[in-house]
């Protein structure tokens, strides 16, 4: 009651004041018109690849790529689409994606458990292990790795790609948990304690129930790095059934059977699950790259 | 209070990351001390690899590449990011609203979320000699005469790729620091403006000696991003053309899978490797000084 009356009696008197201050500043536009035009800069070449993505192959011949399409063509991304069977291509990403982020966070849950909580002798060393293993360029490890497989019979296996990067994303999801985990309040562990609960049991129904934000910004991250990998899936998924969107994309590229509506099709349809993701994704990502910063 | 017992819940993750991660890291280094076509017989040769490494024209042509490359994908981001994370958090969002200041945030981000093939697919389209929208662009508006092939030709190719990988980081610094920016006191701010602190002042003895931390995180994070680039380069020129945007990374893959030259691919990963592990120290004590310095 008294917060809204304070407030009545404040507006008035402050408004009009503020606005005249705005009005004389034409130079807060000036500013804002300069971000507008650097923003159209960026988002440009994703406009004008959606326009041509939907424009008939004769339309773009005529009038150039500047021009809006003046019918809606689909002809170029259907092709496209049944051309490399993308339904197929985006179930491996998705597959691959979804498994490596679940057992990404899980071996990272259990590595922060033994690392923040458990203070493990030598843990700092354990995590300078880890933060090099995040590090470390994927060329040194893809010849072994690619050797190794086809010893295993899991070379062209969406199995392998699946081990390595879950390893490779837990190793990221380890230094970041375990300095979550170094400040997890004693008190709630100690209760645990008190009810007898023992490690396993404290870890599925303490730890990880409160750290439950932080798992999730994991969960996104392993999925979207995951989805967008494309040395080592390039290196390891040779035949056209077990490639994922970004491979798929890259091989066809300088491909002569590729025109120009066609391209930028491609370039569409590879853009689209991005975006969405992004766009489900957006309050944990932001919340995430942030996190990783205050390490 | 010390907890014991917690060993075992390591033991998977150091199987695997001994499985995945070190028993190739240490095989890579073998063989870099061997010459093997992947197949055959591996014969130890020593150091030959490395002294013929540091004779290659090629190897230290793909270093002076990856210099270029830093520029383009760590300070430019970083310093023009820097900017326009302070011009969004403090200018835009205090005289406009935070409504604007995210809107543009999430619009620089964009490029950061699109996977390398498709930003490949979209600048070599963009780029291409015969019908890519630029050189259209030029054309239409009577510049025709400054059209090439960009990503094609030995001259501007590198200068391209550098564009195009601006284009894609700069939205990394921007929400990164616009989220350091929202640890700083507004009360500083005030007290600058109270003193007749103009904009520029505030920006250099304010934001930017606040926000530190980040700027060590982002400067660590993407130089090391640069001495990995690999996608791009596939998806854009393939190194070429005539080795002109050639990498390490690159270099090491074709001696790996095209030539064959195994032991020669391992040494130049493992010259990388020890080169991006000594970095990133030197950059976490930078870091750690840093961040002490503030506390005192």
């Amino acid at each position: 009651m008294t917060v809204t009356a304070s407030r009545a009696v404040k507006t008035p008197a402050d408004a009009p004041e503020t606005r005249a201050a705005r009005r004389k500043n034409p130079l807060r536009f000036f500013i804002l018109a300069a971000l507008l035009a650097l923003l159209l800069i960026v988002i440009a070449p994703l406009l004008i690849i959606a326009i041509n993505a939907v424009k008939s192959p004769a339309e773009y011949a005529g009038s150039g790529p500047l021009s809006l399409p003046t019918s809606l063509y689909w002809d170029g991304i259907v092709d496209f689409w049944n051309r490399v069977d993308f339904g197929q291509k985006l179930w491996n990403s998705f597959v691959t994606s979804f498994t490596v982020a679940v057992l990404g966070v899980l071996l990272s849950i259990l590595n922060a458990y033994a690392l923040g909580i458990g203070r493990v002798k030598g843990r700092l060393w354990f995590l300078v292990f880890f933060l090099v293993a995040n590090l470390l360029p994927q060329e040194v490890l893809v010849y072994p790795l690619y050797f190794l497989s086809k010893e295993v019979h899991l070379y062209d296996s969406l199995i392998s790609i699946v081990i390595i990067f879950t390893v490779i994303q837990a190793a990221f999801g380890t230094y970041l948990l375990t300095s979550v985990y170094q400040e997890f309040p004693t008190e709630l562990l100690d209760a645990a304690d008190v009810d007898g609960a023992g490690k396993w049991r404290t870890l599925w129904s303490v730890v990880v129930p409160v750290s439950r934000p932080t798992l999730g910004v994991l969960f996104t991250f392993f999925f979207i790095w995951t989805w967008n990998e494309f040395f080592l899936p390039l290196v390891f998924l040779v035949s056209n059934d077990n490639q994922t969107v970004p491979v798929a994309l890259g091989v066809l590229q300088g491909d002569r059977l590729m025109d120009a509506t066609m391209t930028s099709a491609s370039g569409l349809i590879g853009i689209l699950p991005a975006l969405i993701f992004f766009l489900v994704f957006q309050r944990t990502l932001t919340r995430g790259i942030t996190a990783g910063a205050i390490k | 209070m010390r907890r014991k017992g917690y060993g075992v819940f390591l033991i998977p993750g150091v199987l695997a990351s001994v499985l995945v991660i070190v028993v190739p890291l240490v095989m890579t280094v073998w063989t870099s001390f061997t010459k093997w076509n992947g197949v055959g017989e591996q014969r130890w040769i020593g150091f030959d690899n490395y002294t013929r490494l540091f004779e290659d024209t090629l190897f230290w042509s793909s270093f002076s590449n990856i210099l270029l490359l830093i520029l383009a994908m760590a300070v430019v981001p970083t310093l023009l990011g820097l900017f326009l994370a302070a011009v969004l958090f403090d200018y835009v969002g205090k005289k406009f609203s935070n409504r604007w200041a995210s809107f543009f945030r999430s619009g620089f981000y964009l490029p950061q979320i699109i996977p390398v093939a498709v930003t490949g697919i979209l600048w070599g389209w963009i780029l291409h000699p015969d019908y890519g929208a630029l050189n259209m662009i030029l054309d239409k508006i009577g510049l025709g005469g400054l059209a090439t092939n960009w990503l094609g030709e030995p001259g501007s190719a590198l200068y391209s790729v550098m564009g195009i990988m601006i284009w894609v980081q700069l939205g990394y610094p921007i929400v990164m620091f616009m989220a350091g920016l929202q640890r700083v006191d507004p009360e500083l701010y005030e007290a600058a403006d109270l003193d007749g602190a103009t904009w520029w002042q505030r920006f250099t003895r304010i934001t930017v000696y606040l926000i530190r931390p980040e700027f060590y995180v982002v400067l660590v994070t993407t130089t090391i991003a640069a001495l990995k680039i690999f996608g791009p380069i596939f998806v854009l020129t393939g190194g070429g053309p005539s080795n002109a945007t050639l990498v390490p990374s690159y270099f090491a893959y074709k001696n790996f899978f095209e030539k064959a030259q195994v032991g020669y691919g391992s040494a130049i990963s493992t010259v990388l490797t020890v080169l991006i592990v000594v970095l990133a120290f030197v950059f976490l004590r930078l870091q750690n000084r840093a961040e002490n310095g503030r506390v005192r």
